[in-house]
């Protein structure tokens, strides 16, 4: 087989795999072949964003190269499910001891509307000292939620006084490289996320 | 040493029966009724708790209301594959005669709508429960962290807490 024929299979194979694994989260199942506490993924999900840091200064995914980063999608007039991702994060930051300084903790906001810098610069610290806070446009959002495959839709119904954000509720791992290392699903204890982090770490990680 | 042991093993004897309390009434007794403290810009709250009827009637828990906050509703998720969906629950939640529901992070939560004050750490917010047959019962939920969790909570200590606080045995009736 010649190379050219050798790379375009490969990339079919790839954009084959990532079809599927669209096709898993629209159907709210991802993948279910996950190593240590962490779902296996495909080189399809993330990539590069530009949004605002909730000092007001633009973040790229650039400012996360170098390092690990947990990443979570979720929104601050959420009183139950995000709170206890952001603390889990916390959790698994404090049981990382000394690596934790190698991983960056960052809330993406999937309600910029609500979530302004100045929101986000009132409530990221409660969770953690490092954690990033993250809104922008609502073009911004909505394109760094599709990189990563996140669902999200606005909830709005007149016998309610507000509305609400449904979303799925994954953590990120993403590596020094920028690609995605594993996805952890809401529900994951933190000694799990600490156990996955540590094997990428010492780069015997499957996958 | 041995010294500095015993001193932080009075330390946690000490703390744990602060966080795990419990609030009786007649016909329920409401274990470690707790929320998480809450940024000035954040509007809303939520109250989890294990509700035990120590009665041979069935009950159902239908409302609630707070000074702290303008509304409060009952609220749970549906969970949807991996999508999260948060909604008022109308019909309320039934508590099983000599059965307990429990309010825990991920199911149900009382959701305190339009904070008057952010939630502070270790305060406590004053609660009224309504059921459809015991009528109210008062309670005080504690405030903690504002990333605490029936799993893990922001630190160790919490940690113990809360187990303590929902599976010490015969603590609770
Ligand atoms: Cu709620």
């Amino acid at each position: 087989m010649n190379r050219k024929l050798h790379i375009s299979v490969v990339a079919l194979v790839v954009v084959i795999f990532a079809f599927g694994a669209w096709l898993n989260l629209r159907h709210g199942k991802p993948p279910e072949n996950g190593a240590v506490g962490g779902m296996v993924v495909n080189a399809s999900i993330g990539g590069p964003f530009e949004l605002t840091d909730h000092t007001g200064a633009r973040f790229t995914d650039e400012d996360l190269a170098g390092d690990y980063a947990l990443i979570y999608f979720g929104y601050t007039f959420c009183p139950d499910v995000c709170p206890t991702e952001l603390g889990e994060i916390a959790v698994a930051l404090d049981q990382l001891d000394k690596d934790a300084d190698r991983v960056r903790p960052v809330m993406i906001t999937i309600d910029p509307d609500r979530d302004t810098a100045e929101v986000l610069s009132e409530y990221v610290p409660l969770f953690h000292e490092r954690l990033v806070g993250l809104t922008g446009t609502a073009e911004e959002v909505r394109e760094v939620a599709t990189s990563y495959r996140v669902f999200y839709r606005r909830f709005e119904d007149p016998n309610y006084t507000y509305y609400l954000m449904d979303h799925t509720s994954f953590v990120y791992l993403l590596a020094p490289s920028g690609e995605i290392a594993a996805m952890f699903r809401y529900g994951t204890p933190p000694e799990d996320m600490v156990t996955t982090i540590r094997q990428h770490m010492r780069g015997n990680a499957r996958g | 040493m041995l010294k500095s042991l015993f001193a932080a093993a009075l330390l946690v004897t000490t703390i744990l029966p602060a966080n795990g309390h419990e609030e009786k009434s007649e016909n329920f007794t409401i274990s470690h009724p707790w929320s998480r403290a809450t940024a000035p810009s954040q509007k809303v709250g939520a109250v989890f708790m294990e509700i035990k009827n120590i009665t041979g009637k069935e009950d159902r828990l239908i409302g609630a209301s707070s000074p702290d906050a303008e509304s409060t509703e009952i609220h749970g998720h549906i969970r949807e594959g991996d999508i999260m969906r948060m909604r008022r629950v109308d019909g309320g939640i039934a508590v099983p005669a000599n059965g307990s529901v429990k309010l825990v992070p991920g199911g149900f939560h009382i959701m305190l709508i339009g904070l008057n004050a952010p939630l502070l750490e270790e305060t406590t917010i004053p609660l009224t429960l309504t059921f459809e047959h015991a009528g109210s019962v008062e309670i005080e939920a504690v405030v903690e962290s504002a990333g605490a969790s029936r799993s893990g909570g922001a630190t160790k200590m919490e940690k113990m807490d809360h187990s303590k606080g929902h599976q010490m045995p015969g603590k609770s009736k």
